[in-house]
């Protein structure tokens, strides 16, 4: 297996990368669209409920034959696959925004409007800087979910290192099959590892002194 | 202005004014789906930078009155006038930023520094920046906090009454005419509670706001009300006069209830600590030569001497015979020291003396420097005489 490492270190080297870009790109989008999602939401107690209902049930759906669903309008390529990740990154996120959000305690919401911020300054300046690290929480559960999800979409042809693993398992029995797969899985696994070490950093920096616990 | 206010007749006569007065007509608060208005048809007016309690049962209307005057509710109906200003269609959050707003625990944030909590406003009005550091420190200094200390500091760091310190100058920052301030005082332990009083009667002294006061607790009222309005269900009011007129004559029986059994010792409520004859101690200053001291405080025939820090606020309260013991006044702070503002009343003299296990307090002006001592035979005095004056 190391022969079969540094053969194609650079084919491997380039997959990797481009997992980890896809993954973190998708979690960007996908963070952006669920806090704004759970913004417009928070407020009515039936829309947070109607949002956390699909967030539960999203998750159920298997990622492969969401996958070959997206074929249909999407057909091959990156675009059903980005579809995908970004769809099952913002779950997480949505879900733990609407709890971070609702969270905040409503004395300092008033305190905040009695003291003249609008809506909108009160959201920028209060709610969302205390509900951001139930929603990097999220960000984390969901990063390191979709970090096998872009695998599977490697079925779609999407990039990354689930290409790696599906030729392998295509080929079993054929010559480097196995390390090709172990490579790949084991690969998706440490990056996987060390993108949560760079979430947690992030949340250290991005957390005021005031709150962290 | 004079150190011994009296407290008849026109409050705010002889003290600094920056308030402007309130005046309610007919406002009104209806909740749809209720039969009854929650608010209903208030007039009220309330004079340039007096001090006004709203008290009453709960449910009676005096929080939601008070949050119709910076409009966090919206009024159903009536008028509301800031001096001659009609701010009743105003824009909420121009007028929420001309109306210092203090809640229970101070509403700090938590992922701002004290100083960001108090620049908040200011910022909101674009002052520039150097103007604001300057506020802030100002304000922490005037609620008693040393800015190099805590300018910096979260609110988790602080203790429950700095934290409502705080909350009083984040209110204070942009020098608003009017405070409005929402049971400040309620989840606070009783001995802070008194301080906590202690410093906003200096405060309003020294600044002369326009304050509206909503409380549960009449000793509260009375002690720092320049007037009491008495609500009862649907914000009508039943009573609104000084605290010695509604606890001399309650207007109703409601009130007379209200207000409760021990009128009488209640008195001991209005009286302040400052209207009683003070005694002047010898003080000297932390680091001084003892020797000297002890010669001063000898001469004057005392046998205690209080101490102060740099800033004259008083830190202990050692004997002559223990200072002899040492070369220089020791520096040392005296957690349990006993200290009552001025304005405070002989029943928190009292309840301090106790509390501290001591035959007296040291009694604090502005900027908590030192004013002089009350010891326990003058507040016994004092409770004789009124109880003369009410029974006669």
């Amino acid at each position: 297996m190391w022969q079969y490492l540094l053969d194609r270190r650079e084919l491997i080297a380039f997959q990797a990368y481009q997992h980890v870009s896809l993954v973190v790109q998708c979690v960007v989008l996908a963070t952006v669209l669920a806090v704004g999602l759970a913004v417009l939401s928070y407020r009515s107690a039936r829309v947070t409920s109607l949002a956390n209902s699909v967030s539960a049930i999203g998750l159920t759906i298997p990622s492969f034959a969401l996958l070959g669903l997206l074929l249909a309008p999407f057909g091959f390529g990156i675009t059903p696959a980005v579809v995908a990740v970004v769809f099952y990154a913002a779950l997480p996120v949505l879900r733990n925004a609407l709890v971070g959000l609702s969270g905040v305690d409503q004395s300092l919401v008033e305190s905040a409007r009695g003291i003249g911020m609008s809506r909108l300054t009160t959201l920028r300046r209060v709610e969302l800087p205390l509900a951001w690290p139930v929603i990097l929480a999220g960000v984390r559960v969901s990063t390191q979910m979709v970090m096998g999800i872009a695998a599977v979409a490697a079925y779609v042809l999407g990039p990354g290192l689930g290409s790696l693993i599906f030729s392998g398992l295509s080929r079993l029995g054929g010559a480097n099959a196995l390390n090709a797969t172990l490579v790949g899985t084991i690969a998706i696994v440490l990056l996987a590892l060390v993108l949560d070490v760079v979430l947690v950093l992030v949340g250290r920096l991005t957390t005021s002194r005031g709150i962290r616990v | 202005m004079s150190e011994t206010l009296t407290h008849a007749g026109d409050p705010a006569h002889d003290r600094t004014v920056s308030g402007v007065a309130i005046r309610l007509e007919g406002v009104t608060k209806r909740y749809p789906g209720q039969s009854e208005p929650a608010v209903d048809a208030v007039d009220l007016e309330i004079a340039a930078g007096e001090t006004v309690m709203f008290v009453g049962p709960s449910g009676c209307g005096k929080t939601t009155l008070l949050k119709m005057l910076n409009r966090l509710i919206e009024p159903s109906g009536g008028k509301i006038f800031l001096g001659d200003e009609d701010v009743t269609g105003q824009d909420p959050d121009q007028l929420r930023r001309r109306i210092g707003y203090v809640i229970q625990a101070g509403g700090l944030f938590p992922h701002m520094t004290v100083g960001t909590n108090i620049g908040l406003v200011p910022g909101m009005l674009k002052w520039d920046r150097k103007r604001i550091a300057e506020r802030i420190d100002e304000l922490l200094d005037l609620v008693g906090l040393d800015p190099e200390v805590y300018r910096d500091r979260f609110p988790k760091e602080l203790s429950g009454g700095q934290q409502q310190r705080v909350g009083v100058a984040r209110a204070l920052a942009a020098d608003p005419p009017v405070l409005l301030m929402d049971e400040p005082f309620g989840a606070v332990d009783p001995i802070t509670r008194q301080r906590l009083q202690d410093e906003l009667l200096r405060i309003q002294e020294e600044l002369g706001k326009t304050i509206v006061f909503v409380t549960h607790d009449f000793d509260e009222a009375v002690k720092l009300g320049d007037r009491i309005v008495v609500f009862d269900v649907g914000a009508r009011v039943v009573q609104y006069d000084t605290p010695e007129a509604i606890l001399a004559e309650p207007a109703e029986d409601y009130v007379a209830d209200f207000v409760g059994a021990g009128a009488t010792l209640k008195q001991l409520t209005l009286t302040r600590v400052g209207d009683t004859g003070l005694h002047t101690p010898v003080t000297a200053a932390a680091g001084e030569d003892s020797a000297a001291v002890v010669t001063r405080a000898t001469a004057a025939g005392e046998q205690y001497v209080v101490v102060t820090d740099g800033r004259g606020r008083p830190i202990s309260w050692p004997s002559v015979a223990e200072l002899t013991r040492t070369t220089t006044v020791p520096a040392t702070r005296d957690e349990r020291l006993p200290v009552v503002g001025l304005r405070s009343t002989l029943n928190d003299a009292l309840d301090t003396m106790l509390a501290a296990s001591q035959g007296g307090v040291v009694v604090t002006g502005r900027r908590d420097a030192v004013a002089g001592v009350l010891v326990v035979e003058q507040v016994m005095a004092a409770i004789q005489s009124t109880r003369g004056e009410t029974r006669g």
